[in-house]
């Protein structure tokens, strides 16, 4: 299924693109970059991040520059196959990126437009944690160009952010909101929901607040217990109460109630937005399968159906670009078939929904009967999921897929 | 003490007032085979450097759970007063599972050593096998064991033995089969009061062929007895019950290796090879005579063993079933209780329902399975043979659940057995109790010694087979022994629980089971797999049913959300592999109607019951 080296091989040293890579100049082009970097590694988290104990011989102060080295040879590669497309969205993650000085996000965001061209009215988000940030760090990202964030609020609701080993307090949330809005930042808040020990009434109260904000974007999250996490370990050990599936789904039920009640509308699985226009161009970017190319550690590229990914750690990264060496260390070209279940996978969380076309038309018929799609939009030619639906996504990407098999 | 034999006897020149044939007969563990080890050991057959821990237990299971399931006859030398003898000891094992083993020994016996723990006192098995001894008229030697144990009592156990068997206190030998303590007394004791074989050395030549085994280098080895006339070399013999005729290859006894003879004479016990690949042609209970000058009387043989448990079983991985047929195959030609024919069950694919002597033949039969031909394999509910009458007089004898008749049942009866138990006096009125909840009617009760009673029961096989002797054990904190014999059938009534999935049966969960404890079968099974069953895309019900009529019902609601909303910073080959997972898992589901059943939740399901496989 792979292209000339088989999946999980490293691309050649130089960062040449894998053969018969021909990007179209038509497809929006986004940058990722990011920052492996935090205070804490929160229970939950099986990012690619690393707390300063945990890093030996790569340091933050040069990571805008390391970042650099990663910017330019992305420009030779992408020269060389002819492609000259400008940069439409930016999306800073991590990670936490605000780790970092403003002055050191702006002079990443710098370099990547010097060296790629951004489109006028371009995106420009970073991820910030409510501890990091204030009034003064909003007003560098401003200056430099900066047009949105995104703030790891998570919760309101104390014994939740312990649980999920935050590090920021309640109360200094509205105000960090306050900050954002008032440096003239698009602001969105990350929360998650169905935290061990948390209630529907702890949700209820976290979702008031954001609705409170009067934001014009938010995302809400289930949280996953991910392999390998000190979250994972403590539910086996029975230190805290596994998540509850059914839970799960009352409180997604109770979230699109009451973001809706806010003037909030979903466009993807665990995004709402105020208008078509206040949603996140750089998310729908990879629900759309555009194409990006991910800067720094860990991070994953998407270029003409070509996917690849970078070395984790950070001193490796940083050695193998001042080595002059790519730092991607493996990369696939999904088949035919695995890129139509990318597709239905990544399309089918839209509100935009994806076309029929080539899809089992029985199965449309199952799925609408079983309530998990929209009659009116599949009469009209399009999946769009109803609210069981977004629920039970997996099920209905699996069910238009094995039938097509 | 007696000698050594200076000049042993040679097999097929030995007279038989120079032989005694014996048996060491024991409840299980009280020490046959130490005391075999002894008697290698001081008869000089088994040397100081070969000796090892119950010698004669060689098969690997035996030595690991440290049991004898098969009986060992052993030739040794013995000098009594400057003379020499043949013995011819045969080690049993202790477990009621394989009391036929025993039986078969003692027809190939003139006495037997009764061995009685001198910690422990006479058990349940110590009264079924001198039971089946005094059946056979064979001059029992009563023998209390571990006489070593700070915790013996051979003044007490003495008594006991003395008022069981008749004699005096006195008379009750006492030996140490760990330290060899009295076993060279025990020895001369066994010539004096074990008579010699009677035969007649020029009448045609009989055999009685008491064991058959198959072993992988030399074929079919038969242990016979030798009654009457001479077996040798080279002659041909013919099978009494199948007229089957047979070069002898070889002939011989052991001791303890089997050790070729010039042949054997009337009353000595050995083996012959024919070079007959299926024990089935050598058949145990059959007589070998000579095919140029046969007999025309056979001996009286056994009746073969009826499988007293059935349970399926199933490779786990479906594309082992040929594998599996060719185990079984094998295991049969050194096991000839072991049946088995081909069933299949919609969860568990192609399989064979197989007849066990007991539970802990069917657990060492499915270990050597799984041991000594690499198979994994799933065994299902044990269940015991019923007897169904239909409305229109058909007679059906089912021992697997599933092929209980569907239509007009007339009477059904289950299979029932004489218990035997015996315990301290303190635990009568609980024993009592527990043996009443499974149906049992009381035979009778005696007191052996002043504090320690058996109690006899009738009872349905049913009831007693799986979880009995773990609850017995428990409520009597262990001192209760159990023996059971089959003691023909009742009629009862019995209904067949089903278990449906959404409807669907579910045959490998059906059960035959009293009618009073249809509904508390069907409340555990349905609770268990409500437990075991992933959600599914839609509810599931599942209900224990008798016939049309749903006894127990419970639910697996609905999954309600299977999304991975997380999907960050690109990683979307990482979501992607996820799904092709899911995809991949949902290959390996047996699918019940539309219930998609992971393998694992059967086979977990039908282990629920783990105490039910403790060896009793
Ligand atoms: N102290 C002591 N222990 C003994 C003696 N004889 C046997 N044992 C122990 O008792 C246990 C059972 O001994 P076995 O010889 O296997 O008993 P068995 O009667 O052959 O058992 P089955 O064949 O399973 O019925 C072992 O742990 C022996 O070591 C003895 O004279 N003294
Ligand atoms: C890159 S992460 C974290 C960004 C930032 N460091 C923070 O913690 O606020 C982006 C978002 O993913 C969500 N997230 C992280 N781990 C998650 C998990 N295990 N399950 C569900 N959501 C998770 C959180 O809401 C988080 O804000
Ligand atoms: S701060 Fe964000 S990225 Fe860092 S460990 Fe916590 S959740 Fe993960
Ligand atoms: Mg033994």
């Amino acid at each position: 299924m792979a292209g000339p080296l088989p999946e999980g091989l490293m691309p050649s040293a130089d960062g040449r693109l894998p053969e018969g890579i021909v990007p179209n100049s038509q497809t929006p082009f986004s940058a990722y970059v990011h920052v492996p970097y935090c205070r804490v590694r929160c229970g939950y988290c099986d990012f690619n991040t690393y707390t300063s104990d945990e890093l030996r011989g790569s340091r933050r102060e040069t990571y805008g520059e390391t970042v650099g080295r990663e910017i330019s040879l992305a420009r030779k590669s992408l020269t060389r196959v002819g492609d000259n497309r400008a940069v439409s969205t930016v999306f800073f993650g991590g990670g936490t990126p605000t780790l970092l000085p403003a002055e050191s996000l702006v002079a990443m965001l710098d370099e990547l437009s010097a060296t790629f061209e951004c489109e006028a009215d371009v995106e420009v988000t970073t991820e910030a944690n409510p501890d990091t940030v204030d009034s003064a760090y909003f007003d560098t990202l401003v200056a430099g160009g900066f047009t949105r964030v995104s703030l790891g609020v998570q919760s309101v609701v104390p014994h939740v952010l312990a649980t999920l080993d935050r590090t920021h307090d309640a109360e200094r949330i509205s105000g960090v909101v306050a900050a954002a809005k008032a440096s003239g930042l698009a602001v969105s808040v990350d929360v998650i929901f169905g935290t061990p020990g948390e209630t529907l009434d702890d949700w209820r109260r976290t979702l008031d607040a954001v609705v409170g904000f009067q934001l014009d974007h938010v995302s809400a999250y289930a949280l996953i217990v991910e392999a390998g996490t000190a979250l994972e370990r403590r539910i086996r050990r029975g230190d805290v109460a596994p998540v509850d599936d059914d839970l799960h789904a009352d409180m997604y039920e109770l979230a699109d109630e009451v973001l809706g009640g806010g003037g909030l509308a979903w466009y993807e699985i665990s995004n709402w937005a105020r208008t078509p226009e206040t949603r996140s161009k750089h998310n729908l970017a990879y629900w759309r399968n555009h194409d990006w190319w991910g800067f720094g550690p860990g991070a994953h590229s998407h270029i003409a159906g070509a996917r690849w990914w970078n070395v984790k750690h950070p001193a490796e990264y940083q050695q193998r670009l001042e080595a002059e060496k790519t730092p991607a260390v493996g990369y696939e070209i999904p088949d035919a078939p695995a890129r139509e279940l990318e597709r239905l996978m990544l399309g089918l969380r839209l509100s935009d929904g994806l076309e029929r076309a080539q899809t089992n038309q029985a199965e449309v018929l199952a799925l609408v009967r079983d309530g998990l799609l929209i009659d009116e939009a599949a009469q009209g030619g399009q999946l769009v999921l109803t609210l069981a639906g977004r629920l039970r996504a997996d099920e209905v990407v699996r069910r238009l897929v094995e039938t097509d098999d | 003490m007696s000698p050594r034999a200076r000049t042993p006897l040679t097999p097929a020149s030995t007279e038989p007032a120079k032989i005694r044939n014996f048996c060491i007969i024991a409840h299980i563990d009280h020490g046959k085979s130490t005391l075999a080890d002894r008697m290698l050991q001081i008869t000089g057959i088994v040397d100081e450097r070969s000796m090892r821990a119950q010698y004669l237990d060689r098969m690997d299971i035996e030595r690991e759970r440290g049991i004898t399931i098969k009986s060992q006859a052993v030739r040794m030398p013995w000098e009594v007063a400057g003379q020499s003898f043949a013995l011819n000891m045969i080690d049993t094992p202790g477990h009621v599972d394989f009391t036929y083993e025993v039986s078969r020994s003692l027809a190939a016996c003139e006495g037997a050593i009764l061995l009685v723990d001198a910690a422990q006192g006479i058990e349940a098995q110590t009264l079924a096998n001198l039971y089946l001894a005094l059946d056979n008229d064979l001059a029992i030697i009563p023998v209390l064991n571990k006489i070593d144990l700070p915790a013996a009592d051979p003044e007490k156990y003495a008594k006991e033995i003395a008022s069981l068997i008749g004699g005096k206190p006195e008379d009750v030998f006492r030996v140490s089969g760990k330290t060899g303590q009295g076993v060279a007394e025990l020895l001369d004791r066994v010539v004096e009061v074990v008579p010699p074989p009677a035969g007649d050395p020029n009448a045609p030549a009989r055999a009685m062929i008491f064991d058959s085994v198959y072993d992988a280098y030399r074929g079919v080895v038969t242990y016979v007895r030798v009654i009457d006339g001479k077996l040798s070399p080279r002659q041909r013999i013919q099978m009494m019950s199948t007229r089957a005729t047979h070069e002898l290859l070889e002939i011989g006894v052991s001791s303890p290796e089997p050790t070729p003879s010039q042949g054997l004479g009337v009353g000595e016990v050995g083996y012959l090879i024919t070079g007959v690949k299926d024990v089935r042609q050598s058949k145990v209970g059959d007589t070998v005579t000579d095919q140029a000058k046969p007999a025309t009387q056979a001996l009286a043989g056994y009746t073969d063993p009826k499988p007293m448990v059935f349970s399926g079983l199933y490779p786990i991985d479906g594309s082992d079933y040929p594998n599996l047929r060719e185990a079984l195959d094998k295991l049969k030609l050194s096991d000839a209780s072991l049946n088995y024919e081909p069933e299949t069950s919609v969860a568990l694919g192609f399989g064979f329902r197989c007849g066990f002597l007991g539970l802990l033949h069917l657990e060492i039969i499915t270990e050597r399975l799984e041991r000594e031909f690499g198979l994994d394999l799933i065994a299902t509910a044990p269940s015991v043979p019923y007897g169904v009458t239909t409305e229109d007089g058909k007679v059906i004898e089912v021992t697997n659940p599933s092929e209980y008749p569907t239509g007009k049942i007339k009477t059904v009866t289950e299979p029932m057995v004489k218990v035997g138990i015996l315990a301290p006096k303190d635990f009568v009125g609980t024993i009592m109790e527990l043996c009443q909840s499974r149906r049992g009617a009381l035979l009778g009760m005696e007191y052996l010694g002043e504090d320690r009673v058996e109690i006899r029961y009738n009872m349905p096989l049913g009831e007693i087979v799986f979880d009995f002797f773990d609850h017995l054990k428990s409520r009597t904190q262990g001192y209760a022994s159990l023996d059971y014999e089959p003691s023909g059938e009742q009629e009862a009534d019995l209904v067949k629980v089903d278990i449906l999935l959404q409807g669907e049966q579910v045959d490998a969960f059906s059960a035959i089971v009293h009618k009073d404890k249809a509904y508390a079968y069907g409340v555990v099974m349905t609770e268990r797999l409500k437990k075991l069953i992933p959600r599914q895309q839609f509810e599931v019900p599942i209900q224990a049913a008798i016939g049309a009529r749903i006894i127990a019902r419970e639910s697996i609601s609905a999954i309600r959300k299977d999304v991975l909303a997380k999907c960050y910073g690109g990683d979307i080959t990482r979501k992607r592999k996820l799904l092709e997972k899911q995809k991949e898992g949902k290959k390996r589901m047996k699918m019940v109607g539309r219930v998609e059943v992971p393998q694992e939740a059967f086979i977990a399901a039908l282990q629920g019951d783990e105490e039910t496989k403790k060896k009793p």
